[in-house]
């Protein structure tokens, strides 16, 4: 197969992917501001966990279990994105 | 910014699903049988990048962090509803699959980081960069600041639902997240301009896929 520019891209999602580990614990702007101005306590437990926190659940290693999440939904929304652009697609192409 | 359930009144919320149930069967309407052979994969791989892009969290001041959103990114080189549909799919997923971002919360959420900033990127972008001579630096002067501002209203928009809420006056909640958000928001303008110098140097014909 020919290597197109696309896989290219996809590649890189793959990278980021790979380096999520990397990424800052700090809360984000959202958390922050509701830390500070005291209503963290008011979010609700989600009704179901799958893969919370993009942590694997029994994976020991957290650094490995963050890998295998972002891998998958990388994945997983690229399967999405083509899927859907596939089905929008413009009548005679390819 | 992918708000909890329980952060949102249940009006707001039923408000949220109803505005984003329509936005984005708009969004099919006016993306269905306009796509062309380039834009299938690049849909594909927007909405691989958005994701990893997301939950890599950079630093900000003062203990906090920030990610893309990758709203103005996609509206930029797909146009607003095409990029609609890229952040629903993202947010979706993020909802369901990673618990990020609530159920209840997710019509808010995809009307804060896809319809807003989807549109507030788009058409800032198309005004801002024709005005320079050089059209390298339009994209990217105009992407940066497309990217920026569309973050800081998708913050504003938060802080409103906040408010309606009951959960957090006003006039706490718009300082607080519009102050954090501008500077997250340059992380936002960063990114996007970088990634599409990257495009324009391998593939600037993808750069013209949005012609108005």
């Amino acid at each position: 197969m020919k290597f197109k520019w696309w896989h290219g891209a996809l590649l890189l999602a793959l990278l980021l992917a790979i380096l999520s580990p990397l990424a800052s614990s700090s809360p984000d702007g959202l958390e922050r501001v509701a830390e500070d101005k005291g209503f963290t306590g008011a979010a609700l437990e989600p009704f179901f966990e799958i893969v919370p926190d993009y942590v694997v659940p029994g994976v020991t290693n957290e650094a490995v279990a963050t890998i295998i999440a972002g891998i998958v939904g990388t994945l997983v929304l690229f399967g999405i994105g083509y899927g859907l652009a596939k089905l929008l697609r413009a009548k005679g192409e390819a | 910014m992918h708000i909890p359930d329980g952060f949102i009144s249940a009006p707001v919320a039923a408000v949220g699903i109803a505005v984003a149930a329509g936005g984005v069967a708009y969004a099919v309407k006016a993306t269905n049988k306009k796509m062309g052979e380039k834009q299938v994969p690049l849909m594909g791989v927007l909405a691989a990048f958005i994701f990893a892009a997301q939950m890599l969290n950079f630093p900000v001041v003062g203990g906090t962090s920030g990610h893309l959103i990758g709203a103005a990114l996609a509206a930029i080189l797909l146009g607003p509803w095409a990029g609609v549909l890229i952040m629903t799919c993202v947010l979706i997923v993020q909802s369901l699959i990673f618990q990020d971002g609530g159920l209840l919360a997710l019509g808010v959420n995809i009307f804060n980081m896809g319809i807003v900033p989807c549109f507030i990127g788009y058409y800032l972008y198309r005004g801002i960069a024709p005005l320079f001579r050089k059209r390298k630096l339009g994209i990217m002067v105009g992407s940066g600041v497309a990217a920026w501002l569309s973050v800081v209203i998708a913050s504003v928009a938060c802080a409103v639902e906040l408010a309606i809420s009951g959960i957090v006056p006003l006039g706490i909640a718009l300082p607080a997240m519009a102050g954090v958000h501008a500077i997250i928001g340059i992380g936002e303008g960063l990114i996007t301009a970088a990634v599409l110098a990257l495009v324009l140097a391998t593939r600037a014909d993808l750069l013209e896929l949005q012609k108005a």
